[in-house]
């Protein structure tokens, strides 16, 4: 499928218009747009510090930017904090996970968004809730009455997809998903990349594995120090074309004109 | 995503007493610990320690160091400090004092012993402690400050515009209706008492089993009938032990030949009366219940825990965290004047002394209690046991005859040891790492 044709026909999910954010004198963004639509998987990839992760912390509400726009749908939209970005339908899996350790699976899946009856948290509610989903996406998970300190690298990781995935996202921004993976859950969670991208998600991932990337990506764009190198189609360019453009800041030859 | 931790929950075949009636090792433990204080100090007394008019100071002694560390867990377990406790229960009681002995009854030209006193000088004691809680809320959660700064130097600022509140003499109490909150002047008598101990049974019975029929309605696995029934013997017992004893505690004669007298009337021959459960104690029941319902079953003590357990998680996940530590310091304020009221009531005069380091009995009773200094990990009624083993083991002291100076050595010996002993217990459970 020829996806820039795709592509025009339609209202992107996501635009970011010439984002730009500082902290000192450090340009962490520097005047980067990137675009998002239904059903694709972005990738943003390069070195720690060229500003991927700030970039997509501006969208999720973490940090606000100095100067440029964010569009949703094709329209305006102003996130101030968190709790904007979520009523955004934007859901976040942060590299560190941001879960609350001393709460239960359920505690930090609704974190922020509690089941409430008669004015009090339903945490009947909330763990049956949770166990449905988990059953979904990690069939084998069993401890829902402990913290979440008490689980393993894996099945953290998947309170936190299911924390993303739990509330209807369409926007969904994951940051090194796969970083604290063995093979075999990397594997899962791309498969699950691939049913969110089948039921018309958008998603943001970032991503260090060049191999993954061209696997799970349509599209990738590539920024150094602060400033966006390009964005390419995943399926016109090889994995050193990508690599030439983290490393040297350039966009491929073959491409560039 | 494969792992399903199996191995460390291996299925017991047979689950010893303790699981089955899901109690918490930790709180058995300090009930453990207080009951051996208990059984210590009734032999080397020869009883007198559990009479009832013992139990009955204790409890009273106990309340406003039990209120206060109510707030101090949600302060340690927000991973703050608070240090200006005393001073502010200080600033509480001097404020509330000169309310009722000097401006209302000399500006408003109140009557001696108006109910408007009553009420008006509470609302101001009130108002004044949470907001003095929430500047310090305001100054750590909005300024950035430490908490320990912010407190540390509150502890001097209230302590000291306390002084200058009431020219640094002690005020005492003139308003009658204000002694209630202070023990042996407010209690509720025998019959009362009763009645409310067997309301306070019912209902603890009920929420048990609502909480059981909750978690039955979603399919999840709950202890046995006899279990359940065991649990429900066990909390109304306590309460119902508590009340009784408290009501076999006579006032004395002379006393009730003064009430009898006040109003004009003769004692009748042979007319006794029982204390029952002293005002304060209600209150601290209600404030520890409460509390306990924040902690467990509101957004906001959800939030405070999520933001102790991980502050960036919290906020990443929405949770307004700057708001949250000015609710947490003025609820701590708020509870420092509730706890001014039953102590100047107790003392029946405000002194400048009054809350005198009392800041680290607070923080004594809240981490005897099991609420870590790292955050995240607290309960209310771990606090408040905290505070009424420190106060038995003072009381059980001071009555064989120890001298002050070495009840405070084993005061500060418990503390440590208790903290010592949760590291160990914590290490061998593998709860960290």
């Amino acid at each position: 499928m020829n996806i820039a044709a795709r592509n025009q026909a339609q209202t992107p999910l996501v635009e970011m218009r010439d984002i730009s954010i500082a902290f000192g004198g450090v340009k962490a963004v520097d005047h980067v747009s990137i675009d998002l639509y239904p059903g694709e998987v972005v990738g943003l990839l390069g070195h720690n510090g060229a500003g991927k992760s700030t970039l997509i912390k501006i969208l999720a509400g973490a940090y606000q930017a100095d100067h440029g726009e964010i569009l949703i749908s094709g329209e305006k939209a102003e996130i101030r904090n968190p709790r904007d970005a979520r009523a955004y339908n934007i859901e976040t899996i942060y590299q560190t996970l941001a879960l609350a350790d001393n709460l239960d699976a359920a505690s930090n899946l609704f974190l922020g968004r509690e089941i409430m009856s008669h004015g009090l948290v339903n945490d009947a509610k909330m763990e049956a809730e949770t166990r449905k989903i988990m059953g979904r996406l990690n069939p084998n998970f069993r401890k829902f009455n402990v913290p979440v300190s008490a689980l393993s690298g894996g099945q953290r990781q998947s309170v936190a997809i299911a924390r993303a995935v739990y509330f209807n996202a369409k926007i969904l921004i994951m940051d090194e998903p796969t970083a604290a993976l063995g093979p075999h859950e990397t594997q899962m969670v791309a498969e699950l990349i691939q049913e969110l991208k089948a039921q018309g998600l958008g998603i943001f991932l970032i991503e260090h594995d060049i191999h993954n990337v061209m696997k799970l990506c349509d599209r990738a764009s590539v920024m150094k120090n602060g400033q966006l190198v390009g964005t390419v189609n995943v399926n016109e360019v090889t994995d050193d074309d990508i690599l030439g453009m983290i490393i040297m800041g350039k966009k491929p030859a073959h491409l560039a004109a | 995503m494969t792992d399903t931790g199996q191995a460390v929950a291996a299925p017991a075949q047979k689950r010893s007493i303790i699981d089955t009636l899901e109690l918490d090792v930790r709180l058995l433990g300090m009930l453990v610990a207080f009951a051996a204080i208990a059984v210590v100090f009734t032999i080397w007394t020869g009883g007198t320690f559990v009479s009832p008019r013992n139990v009955f100071n204790i409890s009273v002694q106990a309340v406003p160091v039990a209120v206060m560390a109510c707030g101090m867990v949600f302060v340690i377990v927000a991973r703050h400090i608070d240090l200006s406790v005393g001073s502010m229960l200080a600033m509480c009681s001097a404020v509330m004092a000169m309310c009722q002995a000097y401006w209302l009854p000399n500006m408003m030209g109140l009557d001696y012993g108006s109910p408007i006193i009553l009420v008006v000088t509470i609302l101001v004691g009130f108002v004044v402690g949470t907001g003095m809680g929430a500047l310090t809320g305001w100054l750590v959660g909005y300024q950035r400050i430490p908490s320990f700064i912010v407190t540390l130097g509150g502890l001097f600022v209230w302590r000291n515009v306390n002084w200058y509140t009431t020219n640094g003499q002690s005020v005492s109490l003139t308003d009658p209706n204000l002694l209630m909150f202070g023990g042996t002047e407010g209690v509720l008598g025998a019959p009362v008492s009763m009645i409310l101990g067997v309301v306070a049974s019912v209902a603890a019975v009920m929420a048990l089993y609502s909480a059981r029929k909750n978690k039955l309605s979603h399919g999840f696995v709950v202890k046995p009938l006899w279990a359940e029934g065991v649990m429900m013997g066990l909390v109304a017992g306590a309460i119902m032990f508590f009340v009784t004893w408290l009501s076999r505690y006579p006032v004395p004669a002379a006393k009730l030949k003064r009430l009898f007298e006040a109003r004009g009337d003769v004692m009748p021959e042979g007319y006794t009366a029982m204390h029952g459960l002293p005002i304060s104690v209600i209150i601290l029941i209600i404030v520890a219940v409460s509390m306990t319902v924040i902690a467990r079953k509101s957004r906001f003590g959800r939030y405070i825990f999520a933001a102790g357990g991980n502050p960036d998680a919290a906020e990443l996940s929405g949770i307004n965290t700057r708001a949250l530590t000015v609710k947490i310091f003025a609820l701590m304020g708020f509870l420092c004047a509730l706890a001014a009221l039953i102590a100047q009531a107790r003392l029946q005069s405000h002194g400048n002394d009054i809350g005198m380091l009392e800041e680290l009995r607070v923080i004594a009773a809240a981490v005897i209690g099991g609420t870590a200094l790292a955050g995240g990990v607290g309960t209310i009624y771990g606090a408040v046991l905290g505070a009424l083993i420190m106060q038995s083991l003072q009381s059980g002291m001071a009555m064989v005859g120890v001298d002050t100076p070495f009840q405070n050595v084993v005061v500060g010996l418990v503390l440590v040891i208790a903290v010592w002993v949760d590291i160990i217990y914590r290490k061998r459970m593998g709860l960290t790492k």
